[in-house]
């Protein structure tokens, strides 16, 4: 018998996969923002009222990842520049996007057109908050109805978001959802994290969050260039 | 379920590594995983016996320990393991922190013949 020291990451492969998705979109001039949420929390709405609002200012495509069915594709196939259906249910995992998924599905969008690329993944707070798919921000949208327990509940998918959306705001009447209580819970264990509250049904907030994206897009393509240049 | 795609990874490692050593049976793989991250052993033992199978690593014996959660108080730095899920700290009670272990996954060692 004999015993081998390795201290090897079991992560790495989806890592490195993750980086190279990076670079692709780089090359491309693509920003790229990872969405989750639980299921019905409103990932689909948020890309629909970003894409209205930005539409007139940037290209925006879409990659839909589903356990099963074309819904989401279909819902923004006519607002976006292009939109790819991953379906999860014949992957090795069903439960989240992970970066080798991702890029199949980039290879078929024409990245060249397009500045900002939205990815919904599939709708969960536990999986997906384990891979990275190589995109630019990280954000995790919360809905009044699912209570503001969620992030002590699940506090991996917040510890890393880069800003988190506080959707169907236009509910709080009828809903005990405590919004000072939930942004606090997200903070102990995120000091970085932005919120946006809105409601994707009546369009209040989400100018925000645009402003937000476009701020992001405009750093990214700065660092970008001092970088080049 | 996440743990069929890390099961086919740490199979993969696993049978490069035992290829390199030039040995013909894997005997044990020992891994570490966080308390933090959503990975079940269970699951990962039951993914490996199917997918192992006809590999050198069929019948290895998995070995699993936990690595537990630490977070670094962002007021005072301290270091510690929470208690709960205000993640308050034992030494200046705040409550706001930054994790610096438990979200690991890592093949450790493992044991060839």
């Amino acid at each position: 018998m004999r015993k081998i020291e390795l201290v090897q990451n079991i992560l790495e492969a989806n890592e490195a996969i993750a980086a190279q998705n990076k670079r692709l979109l780089d090359e491309h001039g693509v920003f790229a923002i990872n969405i989750m949420s639980s299921p019905g929390a409103g990932k689909t709405s948020l890309i629909l009222q970003t894409i209205a609002r930005l539409k007139g200012k940037l290209r925006i495509g879409v990659i839909e990842g589903d356990v099963a069915s074309t819904l989401d594709a279909e819902k923004v196939k006519n607002e976006a520049v292009g939109v790819v259906q991953i379906s999860t249910r014949n992957m090795p995992e069903n439960c989240s996007l992970i970066a080798s998924m991702l890029d199949p599905a980039l290879k078929k969008l024409p990245l060249e057109d397009i500045d900002l690329l939205l990815i919904e993944n599939v709708g969960n707070l536990i999986c997906p908050s384990e891979f990275v798919l190589g995109e630019h921000k990280r954000v995790v949208v919360s809905s009044l109805p699912e209570g503001d327990d969620k992030p002590i509940k699940y506090p991996m998918i917040f510890a890393d978001a880069d800003a988190v959306v506080i959707n169907k705001a236009d509910l709080s009447p009828y809903v005990d959802f405590d919004i000072a209580a939930f942004q606090e819970a997200v903070k102990r264990l995120n000091s970085k994290v932005k919120f946006f509250e809105l409601s994707c049904k009546t369009g209040a907030g989400i100018e925000n969050w645009c402003s937000w994206v476009l701020n992001k897009i405009e750093i990214n393509i700065k660092q970008a260039a001092d970088k080049g240049g | 379920m996440h743990e069929f795609g890390v099961t086919e990874s740490i199979i993969d490692i696993a049978l490069k590594e035992a290829k390199k050593a030039q040995a013909r049976k894997i005997t044990k793989i020992s891994l570490v995983v966080g308390e933090l991250t959503g990975f079940m052993p269970d699951c990962i033992e039951f993914y490996f016996d199917l997918m192992s199978k006809d590999t050198i690593a069929e019948k290895a014996n998995l070995h699993f320990e936990s690595a537990p959660a630490q977070v670094r108080c962002r007021s005072c730095l301290t270091i510690f393991r929470p208690k709960d899920t205000l993640w308050s700290c034992p030494e200046c009670q705040s409550q706001g922190i930054e994790i610096v272990g438990g979200r690991e996954l890592y093949i450790e060692s493992m044991e060839v013949e």
